[in-house]
């Protein structure tokens, strides 16, 4: 439509403040790493990179990254697995409930997160721990499978419905076993919606901390956990500080690997 | 091998049980199932002496809920929270998402994309914890606008902070669908600027807009961790439930709280399915 020269000046000013808006913040927290204060007086009066070393040297943060990425590596391989499975059902069969599906997968992140935390927690005392298997690593796993499914099914899912059977027809009129179509055609097909679910689903497991509160056992601190544990602790704020810049540093980098991945829509949705 | 693929082949039911029946296992039996033992031991009570849970059918836990005033009040909080969040991020995202679909250079907007993306990345809790530093007594908030402070109002700014990009992508993704060409003709046919928007770019944008409260709205109604970093005292639906659960150790009641955010949200997402809106996810 044709916009007057002030309405366009007006939404490049709201597009401006809005950005402003979402980076200072962002901006904030990587100066203050560096202020050298330690009470973090506003505005800085000189700036020092020992809080660096102190947080790398920090014990507690390191278990704390390791234990969110074991828990992201193993959350993300079952949501890529559960989550191919159900894209594969939805777009190739026709039964009774397919339309539910979708509502289905989607629930466990639609719900507020202490629902599925508490539902999660409570199930797997009553369940699991009458098996004798306590809550730990496993449990945390379990839980952020259970939302991250759907990253991996938004995506693949939208990749099938774009390639359809053709391909895979052909396969098989040239005599492919079915092993061999998945192997040679399915799957290149559907590998970069693989990647881009499977960066969603990571990134979502290692941010999470409200479901992982409910379904962490005792002793197993996730990254988030423990960011959250020594937020109001004044005399670990320079730690905290580096642990919080250096988490928005690497941001950058799963939004630089969906780019590379399937261009600009790929990280689009986060579910 | 090759038998059981040909014979896979020929009984498409099966191949189609052996796909859906892990995850189905997983989300029906296990979340599903959980979430129904939750709903259920929400009709449970706790003896008040010995702590144990009392499997026996009441409606206590839901008459007190209803009845006392405190419930009631940090429930009707709570959904102003999340409508307020959803209003502010609706407000701020579709000028923003305006912009990068049609009224910034084509080069551009893949970068602007980008921009609004990135920080979907950064931590949760990290973008938290800056506006604990930016709302804190003497921090850069209060010396340059002299507030809010710790309280309901950062609550609500923060969330919204926070849900924002939610709320852009999906409003962008609508309107980058929305053709030029049905504005320039709307335009041709004699319709000013206010007249195409109402009439054109508003019912492509509701589907979107939907979409993207679903998150805004149950994001803000479910949380507990934003209240407790810069909501100073105040309390939400999620602060009792979890209270419930730790220091007053009564489950039943916590299940009985967290009946309310789920009821809402189901009734919520039944409403926008039939608009439509769950496509645009």
């Amino acid at each position: 439509m044709t916009l007057s020269a002030p309405a366009r000046w007006a939404l490049r000013a709201v597009m401006a403040l809005g950005l402003t808006f979402i980076y200072v913040p962002l901006l904030l927290v990587l100066i203050n790493s560096f202020n050298g204060d330690r009470t973090f007086a506003w505005p800085p009066h000189d700036l020092t990179t020992r809080w660096w070393s102190a947080a790398w040297a920090n014990e507690g943060a390191r278990e704390a990254l390791l234990t969110s990425i074991r828990a992201g590596l193993g959350a993300t391989a079952i949501a890529l697995v559960l989550g191919t499975m159900i894209a594969f059902a939805v777009q190739r069969f026709a039964f009774f409930g397919r339309d539910t599906i979708s509502l289905l997968v989607l629930l466990p992140i639609a719900l507020p997160g202490i629902v599925t935390g508490i539902a999660l927690d409570s199930a797997w005392r009553s369940v699991m721990g009458d098996l004798g298997i306590g809550k730990g690593m496993f449990s945390i796993i379990v839980g952020h499978a259970t939302f991250c499914v759907v990253t991996v099914y938004n995506n693949v899912l939208a990749r099938l419905r774009r390639t359809g059977t053709n391909l895979e027809e052909a396969s098989a009129d040239l005599g492919a076993s079915g092993f061999q179509t998945f192997r040679y055609v399915t799957f290149p097909l559907i590998r970069s919606a693989l990647l881009a679910g499977g960066l969603l689903a990571f990134a979502l497991s290692f941010d999470e901390i409200i479901v992982t509160t409910f379904t962490a056992g005792p002793g197993v601190t996730t990254l988030p956990i423990w960011i959250f544990n020594n937020l109001f602790r004044p005399n670990q704020a320079p730690v905290v500080n580096v642990v919080a810049a250096v988490l928005i540093v690497l941001s950058v980098i799963p939004v630089w690997l969906a780019q590379r991945i399937a261009g600009p829509q790929a990280g689009a949705g986060r579910t | 091998m090759a038998s059981l693929g040909s014979y896979l082949h020929r009984h498409p039911r099966l191949r189609l049980a052996g796909l859906l029946s892990a995850p189905l296992l997983w989300l029906v039996v296990a979340y599903l199932g959980a979430l129904a033992v939750l709903l259920v031991s929400a009709f449970w009570t706790v003896n008040g002496f010995t702590g144990e849970v009392v499997r026996q059918f009441s409606l206590g836990n839901f008459r007190t809920l209803l009845a006392e005033e405190v419930y009631r009040n940090v429930a009707l909080r709570s959904v102003g929270v999340a409508a307020a969040v959803t209003v502010i991020c609706v407000v701020v995202a579709v000028p923003m998402a305006f912009f990068m679909a049609k009224v910034a250079p084509a080069g551009s907007r893949h970068w602007l994309v980008i921009a609004i993306l990135t920080p979907l990345w950064a931590s949760y809790l990290v973008k938290a914890y800056a506006w604990r530093i930016l709302l804190a007594n003497d921090g850069p908030m209060d010396t340059l606008f002299g507030g809010p402070g710790y309280g309901l109002p950062a609550t609500v700014l923060v969330l919204a902070y926070l849900w924002l990009p939610y709320m852009i992508l999906p409003v962008y993704a609508g309107l980058e669908r929305l053709p030029d060409s049905l504005l320039e003709a709307s335009a041709d046919l004699g319709a000013r600027a206010g007249r195409t928007f109402r009439s054109v770019v508003l019912p492509t944008l509701v589907p979107s807009v939907l979409a993207g409260s679903i998150f805004t709205f149950s994001l803000s109604l479910g949380d507990y961790i934003t209240v407790q970093i810069v909501g100073g005292k105040t309390q939400l639906i999620g602060n009792l439930v979890y209270a419930n659960i730790g220091a007053a150790n009564n489950l039943p009641f916590a299940a009985a709280i967290a009946c309310v955010p789920v009821l809402i949200m189901v009734i919520y997402l039944l409403a926008v399915r039939r608009s439509g809106a769950l496509e645009e996810l």
